[in-house]
C-alpha cells in the first residue's frame, strides 16, 4: 500500500536545527521566513501533496497519457489538481518576486519538492519543468520575453518543457540536428525533431513553451555551435492571450517503464517561430542553468520516491505476520510475528531509513548554499557558496537516485511476493525511480562531471568548500567523549576520499581513462562521507538536546539510533570504493572490445 | 458584518486512534493534529460569505494548547480568516465551558454570525452550536447544507432525516454545519505567507470569567471489541443447539 505521511518532524530539523551554523551566516534577505512560517507552509505543503497528489499516484500509473488527434492527454484527475496546485501558488513557490512568485527560500523549496515527488512524481515533473525553465530565461533571455512570458509560465498558465535530446543524441548534443534560420525581424524559424520530451504536451496548461536547442546557419561544428530558443506551442498575442498554433506537434508518446502519467513525447517542429535565449552558439551554457537546476531537483525525486518507499514498507513490516523472532516470540497472542522482528527485515528498513535522512541532510546544506549564493552580502560566502552547489550538484544528483532507486527496491523486497504485485503499489516506486538515474545526464555523466570539471576547477577551490567544513569539524570534535567511535569513522572515511581524489588527480593527468573508470564509484565515495559528515553533525545536536532536557525524546535518541547504524553498516563501503579506486582501469578495459 | 468562526484542534481526520494502556482516553503523544473537519468547512463557508461582499470581517476562535493557537488558527488565518483570538488552555474544556467561553466572546466582539462544526470529530458531542445559540437567546439553524444570507436574515437549510428542511432566521444567529455544505479550499501560499502577519490575541478561560473544570468523568476509554468470525450451520437445530449452549436463548 503507498502510504505516506510528509516527514515533517525531520524536514524541520534540517530545516531549523541541524545547519543553524552552516558557514554561510545568516541572511538577512530571507529573515521573513523564520521557523513558524516555514512550518505553516511545510503543513500546507504536507496537506496538499496526501490530500491532492497521492490518491493519483497508482491511477496515474494504470491509466498512463494517450496521444488522439494529434492531442496528449494525462490522466484522469490531473487536469484538476493542476488547476488546484497552480490556483494554491505552489507553481510560484521559488520563483523571483519581480514576476509574480513567492521568493521562497530553497531551503524550503527542496522540502516542498521533496514531497511532491513521494506522493505524485509524474505529477511533479509539469510544475517542475516549468520552473526550470523559467530559471533559464530568467537567466538569460532579453528583457521583453522575461517580461511577456515569465509571469504566465510562473502562474502556471503556460507550462514549460527543455527538448535537447534527438534520435542520434542524447548524452552528446553535439551531434544536434534542429535548425535555427534567422528571420528579418529578429526571429528564427525552427525546425528537427526532437524525442523523450517530458510534459511536450499535455492538456494542464492553455500553451506551452518550449526551451529547444538547436544550430544557427553559421554554427560551428559540435556543442559549441549550439543556440538555446524560446518556442511556444501557441504563438501568443500581443495581450497575452493564445493565438495560431505554431507548427509544434507531438507525433508520439512514449511507452514507458514507469513515470507513465507523465507524458513523454516526440515533438515535430516545423518552421516554429522561436526567439533567441542567451548569445548565439552559447545555447549551452544557457541551457546549463536549467540543467543545474533540474539536477538537484531530480536528486530530490530520488529522496521523494526513497522516502515513500520506506513509508509504505514500514507499514507492511509492522502488518505482515510471518515466522517467530529468533530471540523470541514477540507476539504471542497472533499466529506469527510481524515481519520487523526479523534482523534481515531490520537491515532493509534502517537502511532505507539512513538513506533518506543522510539525503535530506545533505539536500538542506545544499539548498542552503544555493540561498547562501543568492543572498549572502559577502562576495566572499557568495562565492564559497555557489563552488559548493558546483561540487555536489552532481552528487546530489546522482547518489539521491541511486538511493532511491534502492529504497524502492528494497521496499518490493519487504514486501516479498506481494511487493511484485501491481496492487501493493511499492513496484510503481521501483519503476518510476529507475528513470531519475537516467535523466537530466545519466549518472554515469554525473561522476564524470564530478571528475573531470568539478575536482580540478580553480586549483581545487570546489573540493575546499567541502573539505574544509568536513575537516574543522573533525578537528574541533575529537576528544573522548561519546561521540569517539563516530569522529574516528569520519576521519577514516574522509582520509579515504583526500586519498582517493589525490590518485585520480595524480593518473588522471596522465590517463584520462582512469579518471572516467575511478569516476562512479568516487562520486559515491563523496557521498558516503558527506552523508557521513550529516549524521555526525545530527548525532552531536540530538545528544546536546537529549542531555539539557526535550519533550522530543524519542525524536532525537532514533536520531542518534540511525546515524550510529549509519556509521556502522552503511559507511563502510567507503573501503571497498577506496579499494576499487585504487586498483584504477586496468582489469576494467583489459577484455578485447572483439571479445564481448 | 462580522463572522465568528469556532475552530477546535484535534486528532488528524486520516488517522486510527489509539487507546492509552492505561484506558483512561486517547494517545495523543506525538499524534498528527489537524483542524476539525467541521470546522474547516464552517470557515470556508464564512470566507466565502466575505469574498460575495455579504461580510467585511472573518473572525476564528480556538480554546485549546498553544498548538491550537500556533498551528490551527494559522492555518485558519491562512484559509482566510482576518484575525484569530486565542483561549489558551491545557485542560480539556467540555462542551458547555466551550459555549461560555464563546458567549463571553460574543458579548465582547458582536458577531452578526456564528458559523461552528456541528460536531468535532474527537469527541462526537453534536453539543456546542446548541448550547451557545441557547446562552445568547439567539436563534439556531444547525446540520446546515446551505446558508444564504438575505439582508437582515439567513435561510439555513438543514440536513433532517426526512431530508431537508429551510429555516429563516433573523440575525444575530448560530449555525452548524453537516458535510456537505461546502468542500473546503487548500489554502493559496501567499495566503499562508500573509497569516503570519495577521494579528492573534492570546486570552485564557479566566479572562473571560468561566470555570473550565470538568462536570463529567471519563471512567474507561477501550477499543470496540474485535468481531468474532463467525460460523455456518447445516441446519436449524444445529442452530437452536449452538445459540441455547451460548446461553443466548
Ligand atoms: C522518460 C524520459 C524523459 C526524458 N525527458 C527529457 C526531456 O524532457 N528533455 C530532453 O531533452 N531529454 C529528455 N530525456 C532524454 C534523456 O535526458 C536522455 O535519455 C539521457 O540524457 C541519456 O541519453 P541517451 O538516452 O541518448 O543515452 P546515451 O547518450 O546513448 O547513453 C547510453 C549509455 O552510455 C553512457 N555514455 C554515453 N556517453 C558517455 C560518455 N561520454 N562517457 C561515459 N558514458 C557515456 C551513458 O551513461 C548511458 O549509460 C528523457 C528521457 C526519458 C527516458
Amino acid at each position: 500500500m503507498q502510504v505516506y505521511e510528509a516527514p515533517l518532524r525531520d524536514m524541520r530539523f534540517v530545516l531549523d536545527e541541524l545547519w543553524e551554523e552552516d558557514g554561510f551566516g545568516k541572511l538577512e534577505a530571507l529573515e521573513e521566513f523564520d521557523s513558524d512560517l516555514t512550518s505553516a507552509i511545510l503543513e500546507e505543503a504536507a496537506k496538499f501533496s496526501r490530500e491532492v497528489l497521492l490518491p493519483l499516484n497508482r491511477s496515474g500509473d494504470e491509466e498512463g497519457c494517450t496521444l488522439e488527434n494529434g492531442v496528449v492527454r494525462t490522466p484522469e484527475g490531473f487536469k484538476d489538481a493542476y488547476k488546484q496546485f497552480t490556483e494554491s501558488g505552489w507553481s510560484a513557490l521559488a520563483s523571483d518576486p519581480e514576476y509574480g512568485g513567492q521568493g521562497l527560500p530553497e531551503r524550503v523549496n527542496k522540502l516542498v519538492e521533496e514531497m511532491t515527488c513521494s506522493t505524485n512524481l509524474s505529477f511533479g515533473l509539469y510544475p517542475g519543468l516549468t520552473h526550470g525553465g523559467s530559471i533559464a530565461i530568467e537567466a538569460h533571455a532579453t528583457e521583453d520575453l522575461k517580461n511577456f512570458y515569465l509571469p504566465k509560465m510562473i502562474s502556471g498558465e503556460w507550462s514549460g518543457t527543455m527538448c535537447l535530446t534527438e534520435a542520434h543524441c542524447g548524452t552528446d548534443l553535439g551531434l544536434l540536428r534542429t535548425k535555427a534560420d534567422p528571420q528579418d525581424d529578429g526571429s528564427y524559424k525552427i525546425s528537427g525533431a526532437k524525442i523523450f520530451i517530458s510534459a511536450g504536451d499535455h492538456d494542464l496548461s492553455d500553451n506551452i513553451i518550449h526551451l529547444v536547442l538547436a544550430r544557427l546557419p553559421d554554427a560551428p561544428k559540435g556543442v559549441k555551435g549550439i543556440s538555446l530558443f524560446l518556442v511556444p506551442k501557441f504563438l501568443p498575442k500581443d495581450d497575452g492571450s493564445v493565438g495560431p498554433s505554431n507548427g509544434v506537434t507531438c507525433t508520439a508518446i512514449e511507452h514507458k517503464m514507469g513515470i507513465k502519467a507523465s507524458a513523454t513525447c516526440q515533438m515535430q517542429f516545423e518552421e516554429s517561430t522561436g526567439w533567441l535565449v542567451g548569445e548565439p552558439h552559447k545555447g549551452m551554457a544557457a541551457m546549463f542553468t536549467m540543467m543545474n537546476a533540474e539536477r538537484l531537483s531530480v536528486g530530490i525525486q530520488g529522496l521523494g520516491i526513497g522516502e515513500a518507499a520506506y513509508q509504505s514498507a514500514v507499514w507492511y513490516a509492522k502488518d505482515r505476520l510471518q515466522g517467530r523472532s529468533l530471540s523470541g516470540a514477540k507476539h504471542p497472542d497472533k499466529p506469527a510475528d510481524p515481519i520487523i522482528v526479523h534482523p534481515d527485515v531490520r537491515r532493509m528498513l534502517m537502511t532505507m531509513r539512513a538513506n533518506n535522512e543522510g539525503c535530506r541532510m545533505l539536500g538542506a546544506w545544499v539548498a542552503r548554499a544555493l540561498d547562501a549564493e543568492k543572498h549572502a552580502t559577502d562576495p566572499e560566502v557568495r562565492q564559497r557558496a555557489s563552488d559548493f552547489v558546483a561540487l555536489m550538484t552532481p552528487v546530489v544528483k546522482a547518489l539521491f537516485t541511486d538511493l532511491g532507486h534502492e529504497n524502492a527496491n528494497l521496499a518490493v523486497q519487504v514486501y516479498g511476493g506481494h511487493g511484485y504485485i501491481r496492487e501493493s503499489g511499492v513496484e510503481q516506486y521501483a519503476r518510476d525511480a529507475r528513470i531519475a538515474m537516467i535523466y537530466e545526464g545519466t549518472n554515469g555523466i554525473q561522476a564524470l562531471d564530478l571528475v573531470g570539471r568539478k575536482l580540478g576547477a580553480h586549483t581545487g577551490r570546489y573540493l575546499r568548500s567541502f573539505f574544509h567544513p568536513v575537516s574543522d569539524f573533525i578537528e574541533a570534535s575529537k576528544g573522548d567523549g561519546p561521540m569517539k567511535p563516530m569522529i574516528e569513522g569520519l576521519e577514516k572515511a574522509f582520509g579515504a576520499l583526500q586519498l582517493s581524489t589525490a590518485t585520480i588527480a595524480q593518473r588522471g593527468l596522465k590517463d584520462p581513462e582512469e579518471a572516467g573508470a575511478a569516476a562512479t564509484e568516487y562520486l559515491r565515495l563523496m557521498g558516503l562521507v558527506a552523508m557521513g559528515y550529516c549524521f555526525a553533525r545530527a548525532t552531536m545536536i540530538s545528544g546536546m538536546k537529549l542531555a539539557f532536557g526535550t519533550e522530543e525524546k524519542e525524536f532525537y535518541d532514533a536520531k542518534i539510533k540511525t546515524a550510529t547504524f549509519y556509521f556502522e553498516r552503511i559507511l563502510p563501503q567507503v573501503s571497498a570504493h577506496f579499494l576499487s579506486i585504487k586498483a584504477g582501469k586496468k582489469s576494467m578495459m583489459a577484455l578485447e572490445e572483439h571479445a564481448f | 458584518m462580522k463572522i465568528l468562526v469556532p475552530v477546535k484542534r484535534v486528532i488528524d481526520y486520516n488517522l486510527k486512534p489509539r487507546i492509552k494502556a492505561d484506558g483512561s482516553g486517547v494517545d495523543l503523544a506525538n499524534i498528527k493534529m489537524s483542524m476539525n473537519p467541521f470546522d474547516e468547512i464552517a470557515l470556508e463557508e464564512a470566507v466565502r460569505i466575505k469574498e460575495a461582499g455579504k461580510a467585511e470581517e472573518v473572525v476564528a476562535v480556538s480554546i485549546g494548547p498553544a498548538k491550537a493557537g500556533s498551528d490551527t488558527l494559522k492555518s485558519a488565518r491562512a484559509i482566510g480568516a482576518d484575525r484569530a483570538i486565542h483561549v489558551e488552555t491545557d485542560e480539556e474544556v467540555e462542551p458547555l465551558a466551550v459555549a461560555k467561553i464563546l458567549k463571553a466572546i460574543v458579548d465582547e466582539e458582536q458577531p452578526q454570525l456564528v458559523i461552528m462544526g456541528k460536531q468535532a470529530i474527537d469527541d462526537d458531542n453534536n453539543q456546542t452550536g446548541q448550547m451557545l445559540a441557547a446562552l445568547l437567546g439567539r436563534p439556531q439553524g444547525t446540520f446546515a447544507s446551505k446558508v444564504e444570507i438575505d439582508g437582515d436574515h439567513v435561510a439555513v437549510t438543514r440536513e433532517v432525516d426526512g431530508g431537508l428542511e429551510t429555516v429563516r432566521l433573523a440575525l444575530p444567529a448560530v449555525v452548524t454545519t453537516d458535510l456537505r455544505l461546502n468542500e473546503p479550499r487548500f489554502p493559496a501560499l501567499p495566503n499562508i505567507i500573509k497569516a503570519a502577519k495577521k494579528p492573534m490575541s492570546t486570552k485564557s478561560p479566566a479572562d473571560y470569567g468561566v470555570d473550565t473544570a470538568p462536570r463529567l468523568k471519563t471512567l474507561k476509554v477501550a477499543e470496540p471489541p474485535v468481531r468474532q468470525a463467525g460460523e455456518i450451520v447445516p441446519d436449524v437445530d444445529t442452530l437452536v443447539a449452538k445459540l441455547k449452549a451460548m446461553g443466548a436463548v
